[in-house]
């Protein structure tokens, strides 16, 4: 506000009427940037993380050449997608193909405009957060099925079909979960989804009253992201790499920062609904002195460090059993849970 | 109210801007040297014997069709859940979505006995 303030005193000789429009726009775009630069960074050094937690786990050192300890390796790597060809196979449909993984990377981006990082700091402060949440990250799916038809492989083809319906079906789950969410808070808002989680320690957060949805909730994010175990559309001895099978250079790096950028998406959101956001473990000191954008980031990577966790640890599923798992217990356990929430919430026995 | 939206819709245009600028830019600092082996559809080292674009299992419509029938009724349930809390709606609305969600697990379990969620 103070910079709206500035641009709009600084351009008003110029502009005349339109200065305050000039200082609202300038505003927002520090905004943006602010979030989304930080937010790059992040996706490049969770891919590092990734390597080197992963290397951890199964005795191995990981990245460790360019820079001191590995650290400028995601900057190498980005360099050198950036001087490779993007080949775009014969038959395929050119803007189509060109467009997919920005698709995809915008479907991951956009969700982060009303997510609120600690109370008051979030960009746009809409009623209707949580629905706009659950509109941005169906638009995903869009990218990998435009992709898998565009480049006119078999490969991508039947990857893209695979990962689609993966999609969709936790995609089910997800939304009855959020649904949940919304009982228990009253809103849509997700400043106010935290407040409402506000107490004197973490057994106010809702991943107590709702712990099967909040399992739920992050299950299915897992294989929203197609995230090993649930990656079979990229399973290298099957489809080689599923839908992305044609894309090269800087076209892939996109769709590889879009699964990353989700992943820290799903973390970020399960935070916020479950593990109450911003909110201290415990409200007394010297839990609250800690900045509460300090315990968001906190939990984020925690929760971050459980995606690559489970790809160290869990074999892959085969398709079927991952259909089976999403449609046949995730969708009749939410849906029990959601009435015995309802319930619960009739009685006087209902604390939150 | 609608000032409220202005940041996502700007967001939207850098999001885009984030998605294709480093592709253009990857196109004009790569090489550029294409063939035909190059530029067609990979498949094992073979020549493609067909279009891509084949037919494929009746299973994967079922699956979108079942989706938008669930991701509706989530959408539906979205205004009920947000009044729920505080008793606003009474025993009267809670017991009125208790019936819809029941009509929509009929449908759910008829769907299961006819095999449509098999994938063998």
């Amino acid at each position: 506000m103070i910079i709206d303030a500035w641009v709009t005193e600084l351009l008003l000789p110029f502009l005349g009427d339109y200065a305050a429009w000039a200082g609202t726009f300038i505003d927002l775009m520090i905004k943006i940037v602010a979030i989304v630069l930080p937010l790059m960074l992040c996706v490049a050094y969770l891919t590092y993380a990734e390597r080197r937690v992963i290397g951890a786990i199964q005795l191995r050192i990981g990245p460790n050449r360019v820079g001191a300890k590995g650290l400028l390796q995601p900057i190498a790597d980005a360099l050198k997608l950036l001087l490779k060809e993007v080949i775009i196979p014969a038959e395929g449909n050119r803007f189509l193909f060109v467009i997919a993984p920005a698709i995809s990377l915008l479907a991951a981006l956009i969700a982060w405009s009303v997510i609120p990082f600690s109370p008051e700091v979030v960009l746009a402060d809409i009623n209707a957060g949580l629905l706009f949440v659950l509109a941005a990250t169906s638009l995903g799916v869009y990218g990998v099925i435009i992709a898998g038809w565009a480049s006119n492989s078999k490969y991508a083809f039947i990857g893209c079909l695979r990962s689609a319906a993966q999609i969709v079906s936790y995609e089910i789950a997800m939304g009855f979960a959020l649904v949940t969410v919304l009982m228990a808070s009253g809103s849509l808002n997700l400043s106010a989804i935290v407040n409402a989680q506000a107490g004197a320690t973490f057994l106010s957060w809702f991943w107590l009253p709702l712990l099967p949805m909040f399992v739920v909730y992050f299950i299915s994010g897992v294989a929203e992201t197609n995230r090993a175990p649930f990656d079979v559309a990229e399973g290298e001895s099957e489809i080689v790499a599923g839908f992305h099978v044609e894309y090269g250079g800087m076209a892939f790096a996109i769709f590889f920062l879009a699964e990353y950028a989700n992943m820290i998406l799903i973390s970020a959101l399960t935070t916020l609904l479950f593990l109450g956001g911003w909110l201290p473990p415990f409200d007394f000191a010297p839990f609250n002195w800690v900045p509460g954008a300090v315990w968001f980031i906190f939990k984020i990577c925690f929760l971050l460090f459980c995606f690559l966790w489970f790809r160290a640890t869990f074999p892959r599923y085969r398709y079927d059993q991952i259909m089976h798992l999403g449609w046949k217990i995730f969708i009749p356990l939410t849906i029990i849970w959601l009435i015995v929430v309802g319930l619960w919430m009739r009685t006087p026995l209902w604390l939150w | 109210m609608l000032n409220e939206y202005l940041p996502i819709l700007l967001f939207i245009g850098v999001a885009s801007v984030i998605g294709v600028a480093p592709v253009l830019l990857g196109m004009v600092l790569g090489p550029h040297k294409p063939d035909v082996y190059k530029n067609s559809p990979y498949e094992c080292g073979f020549e493609a014997f067909e279009d891509a674009r084949m037919k494929f299992d009746v299973r994967y419509y079922l699956v979108a069709i079942l989706f938008i029938l669930f991701d509706l009724e989530i959408a539906f349930l979205f205004p009920w859940a947000i009044m729920l809390k505080g008793d606003t709606i009474g025993a009267a609305g809670f017991w009125a979505m208790m019936l819809f969600l029941s009509v929509l697990v009929i449908g759910f379990i008829y769907e299961w006995k006819k095999g449509a969620l098999e994938w063998e």
